[in-house]
């Protein structure tokens, strides 16, 4: 009796599995032919946008929603924070597939860009009429890192983050170094001054960048210090991985050594390990100096192998941009409205609300009067025009994954050669980046 | 030990009696017909089979079925699908080609080390954590039965941490079990070198015994009410044979509480194989070096932070078919024989 029921009941989940598969199969055969609106560019009316969800860059929004919508009344922005997820990353990921995306994403990664691209998400800005010129005249040379393989604009540079070695004063002076003139700009004084800091006893840990295995903590290790070791030469060029050589060795060595000497913590800090003294270096943008409001900090620009002049450092940039969504039913409205969101008064508005720097080329003349007022900021106006981005494409974060794998076993916990281990993940980097 | 459990239970009846009451009214009424009326019967019993017995049943559990086909059946059966083609997530107009690729994904996705260590870990986590949680939530469950006082207390402390999100309470372990932890300030020399979230060879187990704690509660909840299934009367008979209380645990209790020990099994080995968010959040990601990475952490990193939807479901796939094969093994060995 109850093998029957059990037989009989196994017939009907096979005959319900067909029927679903036959519903699976239609679906994935069928549906052609989206919006009919999606190829025009022109069209106007009410368009939904999201932005980020933190405190500054939320009042920024909503100032430039208010402003947009004063003077539009027939093509209101509805705007919003992104909704919670994992990460941005992920939820605009699934609003692309599921149709729903807003109109503009004013905080979209520029490491996701080729995925949002290859998926039929993103609207090409280089098909409006002035959407390249526009680009390129905002942001000078620094734009070309944010064009796809065949030249165009999927996304806005809009606004950067360039990374430079933040330290504590205190701790500094505590150590029994000067606070005021830190020694930081080569390998070998960084390594020294972090080992007079930890003997010391000031802090656990000189530098505590996180440790963890998550594809995009190679921007705040490897990637501003390589940067600044060739002078701005990206992970890959024409194809092909370029962190395979003596400057790439070195900065992982640089690295491995610091976590050799247990100057960095191989540990993840739960917490801010800056802000709460575990270490006594932090590796970050500007957004960091609203954040660590309670340290005595100062800023220098990240090491390098010999010691540069800081006027030609180079570093990450932890940009942000804006992409446009091909959900998007008023594309012409959201252009307007992108290009109204970055125009010089509202770039100067961003500057001054969130300290983060506008990807615009001649920061510091532009906003003389904003640095001139906050000296702090000074150093990162200048420097967001030194900045090297991720690489593109539909593969930018496996190629991440990849190389920070090998990073982690090799320079975090120290197994094996560091420059043999860059030259392997090199090779399947090379295959990575030539993939569709 | 098997049969002295199923002899009492099933004696064996007279060959007459062999229909029973088990046998149902439907049978005995289709045997009375006979069984050389041909077509009709046959017909009679295609309807019969696709609809059952009772086709109102049909309506009101369609409800259910229908739910289970959206949200279960579908998506299962897509991703087999997808796993055998070149896909990727795409805007609905985007209509990108999907060609059938055959078993690549499946090349792609074994033919990487990464995928290969996961379903090592998953296995080391397995081993210790199922075991594990039988046998302590099988002891607690009995012991918590005998308890007169706090009883109420005792069984909300245990259920505390399964009720509490994984998130917060991975927050309090990473305080015990990092480098200048609770753990190894109390160890002091003893304390592991590297520590214990960042050594390869603890850092699976740990996360092992995390979960079985963290579940726990659940599972006595389980054995608890299984307990009260077993008869008073057994252990009364064990003690008058003169079983001391370990013997009745032993030759009573854990063969009184097969049944939940297989769901136990089944359940503690699917949310085993399963594992995510500790390995997220415990070990930054599957550290160290991927020490801890479990197929379905892989799958997020592959199918959604990556792009490869399709590589990341011939992993799940994969995983499904070993964990199926896991259960029928645990079915077989614990399982209630049928006849």
């Amino acid at each position: 009796m109850q093998t029957s029921s059990v037989k009989r009941s196994k017939r009907v989940l096979a005959v319900a599995l067909a029927a679903v598969a036959g519903i699976g199969l239609a679906a994935c055969s069928g549906g052609s032919g989206g919006g009919g609106a999606a190829g025009d560019l022109t069209a106007t009316g009410p368009i939904t946008i999201w932005y980020s969800n933190n405190a500054t860059e939320l009042e920024w929004g909503k100032q430039m929603v208010e402003a947009w919508n004063a003077e539009n009344p027939d093509q209101k922005i509805t705007g919003q924070e992104i909704p919670a997820g994992k990460s941005s990353e992920e939820v605009i990921g699934a609003a692309i597939t599921a149709g729903n995306a807003p109109c503009l994403v004013f905080n979209t990664a520029p490491s996701a860009v080729g995925q949002f691209e290859k998926q039929g998400g993103l609207v090409n800005l280089s098909d409006f009429d002035d959407g390249a010129s526009y680009i390129e005249e905002r942001s000078g040379d620094i734009a070309k890192q944010y064009q796809n393989a065949d030249g165009d604009y999927f996304q806005l540079p809009w606004k950067s983050n360039p990374v430079v070695i933040f330290y504590n004063k205190d701790l500094f002076a505590a150590a029994g170094l000067d606070p005021e003139n830190p020694k930081l700009s080569t390998y070998d004084d960084f390594i020294a001054t972090s080992k007079t800091l930890v003997d010391a006893g000031v802090a656990p840990f000189a530098i505590q960048p996180a440790p963890t295995s998550e594809f995009f903590q190679m921007q705040f290790d490897f990637m501003p210090l390589y940067a600044a070791a060739t002078g701005g030469t990206p992970l890959i060029e024409d194809g092909k991985a370029t962190f395979a050589d003596d400057k790439g060795t070195e900065v992982a060595q640089f690295w491995r050594d610091l976590y050799d000497q247990k100057l960095a913590g191989q540990e993840q800090y739960q917490g801010d390990a800056f802000a709460d003294g575990q270490a006594a270096m932090a590796i970050v943008g500007p957004w960091a100096i609203s954040v660590y409001d309670g340290v005595n900090f100062g800023s220098v620009p990240v090491p390098t192998p010999e010691a540069t002049d800081p006027k030609d450092v180079w570093t990450f940039s932890d940009a942000k941009n804006v992409g446009l969504f091909s959900a998007c039913e008023n594309k012409g409205t959201a252009w307007n409205v992108l290009k109204f969101a970055t125009s010089e008064d509202q770039d100067g508005k961003f500057l001054e609300t969130t300290g983060q720097m506008p990807l615009r080329q001649d920061l510091p003349t532009v906003y003389a009067d904003y640095f001139a007022a906050n000296p702090a900021y000074q150093a990162f106006g200048d420097q967001a025009s030194r900045t090297v981005e991720v690489p593109g494409g539909p593969n930018t974060v496996q190629i991440m994954q990849a190389f920070r794998d090998a990073w982690s076993k090799s320079v975090i916990f120290g197994e094996g050669d560091v420059g043999q281990s860059l030259t392997d993940v090199a090779t399947k980097i090379d295959q990575l980046a030539t993939q569709p | 030990m098997t049969s002295t459990v199923s002899d009492p239970r099933a004696p064996v009846p007279s060959r007459t009696g062999a229909t029973g009451p088990a046998s149902g009214k439907g049978k005995g009424k289709g045997k009375g017909k006979g069984s050389g009326s041909g077509s009709p019967r046959a017909k009679r019993s295609v309807a019969h089979r696709i609809f059952g017995r009772q086709p109102l049943g049909l309506l009101f559990s369609s409800p259910y079925l229908l739910f289970v086909l959206a949200v279960f059946a579908f998506p299962i059966v897509y991703s087999v699908w997808i796993s055998f083609h070149d896909f990727f997530f795409a805007a609905p107009g985007a209509n990108p080609d999907r060609p059938f690729v055959g078993l690549d994904n499946y090349v792609a996705a074994f033919s990487n080390p990464a995928v290969i260590r996961s379903f090592g870990n998953v296995g080391i986590f397995l081993l210790i954590n199922v075991p594990l949680t039988v046998v302590l939530s099988l002891l607690l469950a009995s012991a918590l039965n005998k308890v007169v006082h706090a009883r109420t207390f005792l069984r909300v402390s245990f259920y505390v941490p399964y009720v509490t999100a994984s998130v917060a309470v991975v927050a309090v372990w990473l305080f015990l079990f990092n480098g200048n932890g609770l753990v190894n300030s109390i160890l002091g020399p003893l304390a592991p070198s590297p520590s214990w979230l960042i050594n390869e060879n603890l850092a699976m187990p740990v996360i092992a015994i995390y979960v079985t704690w963290k579940q726990l509660g659940f599972y006595i909840l389980l054995y608890l009410a299984a307990l009260q299934n077993v008869p008073k009367e057994l252990y009364e008979s064990a003690a008058t044979d003169g079983a001391g209380r370990i013997r009745q645990f032993f030759s009573v209790t854990v063969p009184g509480v097969r049944p939940a020990t297989l769901l136990v099994l089944l359940v503690s080995t699917v949310t085993g194989a399963n594992l995510f968010t500790e390995p997220y959040l415990l070990t930054g990601g599957g550290g160290p070096n991927g020490a801890s990475a479990s197929p379905v952490l892989l799958m997020y990193q592959l199918g959604i932070q990556q792009g490869q939807p399709d590589v990341a479901s011939a992993i799940g796939v994969v995983l499904v078919i070993g964990v199926l094969i896991i259960a029928f093994i645990q079915n077989r060995l614990v399982g209630e024989r049928d006849s």
